[in-house]
């Protein structure tokens, strides 16, 4: 049975997670990836029309914290742990292209 | 070893020190970390300086706290301010994070004295320290096999007698599976019991942070230390911590268990065994036990593999090379984002961001990610089920004794089979622990998982203790 | 602008407003514009791995406070992550609200009577700010940038209208309409040069009466003038090339406001595949009737009931007029010209002078108390200081403070007696016998020429009104 993924499928999504994958890293995971999702499909024949999903264990609400300043890191500190800075800021290549 | 209990009466008592239960644990550390590869980085200065002030309040006549002097292993993926802090990958190697976890400031207001980062498979994800950036650790009760994982370290920090108590974090098993694998009583406590913040998320509606230690009253201490409100965390339960040490001893007359038939399905028969003389052992003590079959626990394991996935892609996209980590050079920020993540991460760790990304995008969310949802969702109601029969579950906390290095690394899917039976109370968000119960095959330790409804964990320990009192442990 | 042809415009605006809290929307970072580089940062803010965010109380009443202010439901929300890579995010997602945003539907009033409907108006949280090295100083050309962190995890709202405007002057008074709230309900500060209120425009074009045709984002229009331009050029644009037989594309646009126009920027196609789930490190917010209540009980009256009531106080307002009103609004400054105005200063004087010289020193406002400047305008109105000894008493009270007697009597503001206007009258009379006698036979217009003749040779210490008064009484 083949996988459940195609090997562009896997591509892209390497590239939407901004990982650079091999010829052979390609291959091996959409067998992998396809492993995993084939184990998943005995939760696609279920019907769960009429279930609500819970992405939370606990039902929580209104957890807020008031308006009130508290002290900011020493910049120093975290600069310093930056690969590269300029001028007081974190430093990057160029930017290709605007904010979506 | 000396119990953390017993070190924290001493120290206070004065008939010991916390810098003479340092230097012992030092030197075991000293002595069996280069075999055993169990902690990363071990910060004796700042131990040391922690030690003298915890003596110098002890010789004022201070009471320090419950864990005074109490040297303590602290799994790779907490923040402590200037330590370096890993989480096994090359990408954060030599980060030192700029604050503390809130588990560690409680740490060190209760006396306990942290004594390094202990290692773990890279960003938690793996169940067996073989996927550590820096290398597997080796189970001390028999260095060639694996001492489980994620939190493989801190298991082994305790096993090795290094110290008596360390931390882990558990997302869908990473402490009751390690805890089966070295002969350690492990539990992840109820979601939200214990604060997250400063925990490096892999999938944050699963992760718990959780302890380690060689008797249910050890870690009871450890975890009424850390547990109880934070308001730096939203999914923080907003309730003080529990009194859980007073209820270590109060037994299980009367409590209704149920052995639950998918917790022991496709085990070894050596660890099936384990679990029917614990059924035994909890009946002599006056429990009930009945047996029953919850079918939605088949369903765990698909429905966590799509779900920590899924959280686990986006936490891990901050790993840019950005603000901090190592980053590789290239010609525009995409580039270099690309280059920084594909050379940062490990193969495992790559697999998990794929599936996560996968199950997340457009065209396959409600396939996959919105249907493991749901799944979460029949799993939370057949745990209510079950918990209007029966006070707690019972069942194995990992089909298999300690296995060796390499049996199942080359198949994903056959590692993550080692969490079966710990994930449906992570997707529930309740609480479950594993005890040493006797041992299997080549005399290693096997692990009894008890599992409860939320805030259950005084009743936990409780079991725990009698399950330890059977099997012969003071 | 009109479109040729038959063709309409058809816009809808995101409007995306900073939050004015005294710290970001989920950590205890001020909140303000202008620090040094990277000094409000902390591990939330900054993505650092392991912390988690906590929701700013103040951001959500904020946020309820708009909703209310354009008739929108309130109902319980949740937050998601919004996936996408991007240096000036420390996360690499951005936390915000998606198909339960806290406030949705609603509606908007403007000025001329015409209604916009809202979609939703939810919370978000703002992006750090890059700096581009090299190049033209652009993103596009640049070798490399810098990023500061301050502004990121400021709480924003993010407005959606419905699709409802037609024109760009329409689209403009909306946007004005609604910073005006923004400002009166203290939201926002409103202040788009600075980036605290950023307008994306949706237009398309259709025929009349036909459906709704394919349409273009235009992203971050940072003032009124750059969104009524962009929207005019782009609606043309589209009309333009459906004209030549084109076909508009689903896109994102970039407006150059050097160049004036619109340009590609990312295509239907290239859009970001965002990932959107739920946020695991927060919870639902769902706020109680009574916390509902105690946003709506400090609700202020709203910027269209207030103009309405200045309105009311003039007799066929002229268009400057009602641009003065909108000035005095938007600067809250009604409580002088109410005071005046009930002190029997004329409408049209009070809210000119409040809506140009109180605007003018707006900085200095509190010096300035409403009897003050109430009795400086009575002082003009009595002719005893003329209109520009009134503007400079005005002036010095917004600079220096004190008393307007004292500043009038300091500055030899003495009004020229009614002789001595006379004696000059009488002689400008002599001068100009020509525009005397056609102003004798009824051009009324000349007045202003007499009065500016006055004026000049008095250095303007004359009174307007007292002039006309000495003119009529020789005519
Ligand atoms: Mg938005
Ligand atoms: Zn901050």
């Amino acid at each position: 049975m083949g996988s459940p993924l195609r090997r562009e499928e896997v591509a892209h999504v390497a590239k939407l997670a901004r990982l650079s994958l091999s010829e052979d890293e390609l291959e091996l995971f959409t067998e992998q990836l396809g492993q995993v999702l084939e184990h998943a499909n005995d939760m696609s024949s279920l019907d769960l029309k009429d279930v609500e999903p819970t992405a939370h264990p606990f039902g929580l609400i209104n957890v807020v914290r008031d308006d009130v300043v508290r002290a900011s890191l020493e910049r120093n500190a975290v600069l310093s742990q930056a690969p590269d800075t300029q001028d007081d800021r974190f430093a990057v290549p160029r930017i290709m292209g605007e904010a979506p | 070893m000396k119990s953390a209990q017993q070190t924290a009466l001493d120290v206070q008592g004065g008939t010991s020190s916390a810098l003479e239960e340092l230097e012992r644990a030092l030197s075991v550390v000293r002595e069996r970390n280069d075999e055993l590869n169990v902690f990363l980085h071990v910060d004796q200065d700042g131990a040391r300086a922690l030690a003298s002030t915890i003596d110098e309040r002890v010789a004022r006549g201070e009471y320090v706290g419950p864990l005074a002097g109490v040297p303590i292993a602290i799994k790779d993926n907490l923040c402590q301010v200037g330590i370096p802090t890993t989480c096994s990958s090359r990408i954060l190697e030599g980060w030192r994070p700029p604050y503390n976890a809130t588990v560690i400031d409680r740490l060190i207001t209760a006396g306990a004295v942290p004594i390094g980062k202990t290692n773990l498979d890279e960003f938690a994800m793996g169940s067996s320290t073989e996927n550590s950036a820096f290398g597997p650790t080796r189970n001390p009760l028999d260095p060639t096999r694996v001492p489980g994982g994620s939190s493989g370290g801190s298991a082994a920090a305790v096993a090795a007698d290094m110290t008596p108590i360390s931390l882990g974090s558990d997302t869908g098993g990473s402490i009751r599976q390690p805890a089966a694998l070295c002969g350690l009583i492990g539990m992840k406590p109820t979601y939200g019991l214990v604060s997250r913040y400063g925990l490096i998320a892999f999938a944050s509606s699963l992760d718990q942070i959780g302890p380690f230690a060689k008797n249910a009253m050890d870690a009871a201490l450890l975890l009424e230390v850390i547990a109880g409100h934070d308001p730096m965390d939203s999914t923080s339960l907003p309730e003080p911590s529990p009194s859980l040490a007073t209820h270590v001893n109060s037994g299980v007359v009367g409590q209704r268990v149920g052995l639950v038939r998918e917790l022991i399905e496709g085990a070894d028969e050596d660890v099936e065994s384990a679990v029917v003389r614990a059924r035994s052992a909890l009946e002599e003590a006056g429990a009930k036990v009945v047996e029953l079959s919850i079918p939605e626990f088949r369903l765990g394991l698909s429905a966590y593999y799509l779900i920590a996935p899924a959280e686990a892609s986006s936490n891990l996209a901050r790993f840019d090379g950005v603000r901090y980590g190592n980053r590789v050079d290239a010609e525009d920020v995409t580039a270099m984002m690309e280059a920084t993540r594909t050379a940062g991460f490990g193969a495992e760790v790559k697999r998990r961001i794929m599936l996560g990304t996968y199950a997340l995008s457009a065209g396959y969310f409600d396939a996959y990610y919105g249907q493991a949802l749901k799944v979460r969702t029949q799993m939370i109601a057949a745990f209510r089920r079950a918990y209007e029969q029966v006070d707690l579950l019972l069942g194995a906390t990992t089909p298999s004794v300690a296995f060796e290095f390499g049996s199942k690394t080359s198949n994903p899917m056959s590692m993550y089979l080692s969490d079966v039976f710990t994930i449906p109370t992570n997707l529930a968000g309740e609480p479950a622990v594993s005890v040493p119960f006797g041992t299997g095959e080549a005399g290693l330790p096997i692990g009894v998982q008890l599992l409860g409804p939320a805030r259950s964990e005084g009743r936990l320990f409780a079991a725990a203790r009698v399950l330890e009192i059977a099997d012969g442990r003071p | 602008m009109t479109l040729p042809n038959g063709w309409e415009m058809v816009v809808g605006l995101e409007v995306h407003t900073e939050l004015k809290t005294a710290t970001k929307m989920f950590c205890g970072c001020a909140n303000s514009f202008g620090a040094e580089a990277n000094t409000n940062i902390c591990p939330v803010c900054l993505g650092l791995p392991g912390a988690l965010p906590v929701l700013n109380r103040r951001a959500v009443d904020l946020a309820m406070a708009i909703g209310m202010a354009l008739h929108s439901t309130i109902a319980p929300s949740t937050f998601h992550r919004k996936n996408y890579f991007y240096p000036d995010m420390p996360k690499d997602f951005q936390i915000s609200q998606y198909d339960l945003p806290i406030n949705s539907g609603g509606y908007l009033d403007l000025p001329d009577g015409s209604r916009v409907s809202i979609e939703r108006a939810h919370l978000e949280e703002d992006t750090g700010k890059s700096t581009h090295l090299g190049g033209s100083g652009r993103i596009h050309g640049a070798d490399r940038s810098l990023v500061d962190y301050n502004r990121s995890g400021v709480p924003l709202v993010e407005i959606v209208s419905g699709p409802d405007i037609r024109s760009s002057a329409q689209a403009r008074a909306y946007a004005s309409e609604l910073r005006a709230i923004l400002i009166a309900t203290s939201a926002s500060d409103g202040r788009m040069e600075e980036g605290s209120m950023r307008i994306d425009a949706n237009v398309s074009v259709r025929q009349r009466g036909e459906p709704f045709g394919t349409r273009c984002e235009i992203k971050n229009l940072n003032s009124l003038r750059s969104l009524q331009r962009a929207i005019d050029h782009e609606a043309l644009r589209q009309v333009e090339l459906i004209e030549e037989g084109g076909v508009v594309r689903q896109e994102t646009r970039h407006w150059d406001e050097n160049q004036g126009e619109t340009s590609t920027m990312r295509t239907k196609e290239e859009a970001e595949d965002y990932r959107y789930f739920r946020e695991p490190d927060l919870v639902d917010l769902a706020p109680d009737q009574q916390w509902q209540d105690r946003v709506r009980a400090a609700q202020p009256v709203l910027p269209a009931q207030r103009r309405r009531e200045l309105v009311s106080r003039l007799v066929d307002a002229t268009e400057a007029q009602l641009d003065a009103v909108g000035v005095v609004i938007d600067l809250n400054l009604e409580p002088f010209v109410h005071a005046a105005i009930d002190d029997g200063v004329e409408a049209p004087l009070a809210i000119a002078r409040a809506a140009n010289e109180l605007a003018a020193g707006i900085d200095d406002i509190e010096r300035l108390s409403q009897e003050a400047f109430s009795l400086t305008l009575q002082m003009e109105q009595r002719g005893e200081l003329s209109a520009t000894q009134a503007k400079s008493v005005l002036g010095e009270l917004l600079s220096q403070g004190g008393d307007p007697g004292d500043i009038v009597r300091s500055k030899g503001f003495v009004q020229l007696s009614s002789d001595s206007l006379g004696a000059t009258v009488e002689q400008l009379i002599e001068e100009h016998r020509d525009e005397w006698s056609r102003y004798c036979d009824g051009d009324d217009k000349l007045a202003q020429f007499f009065v500016g003749l006055v004026m000049k040779a008095t250095k303007g210490q004359a009174n307007g009104k007292s002039v006309i008064a000495e003119l009529q009484s020789r005519r």
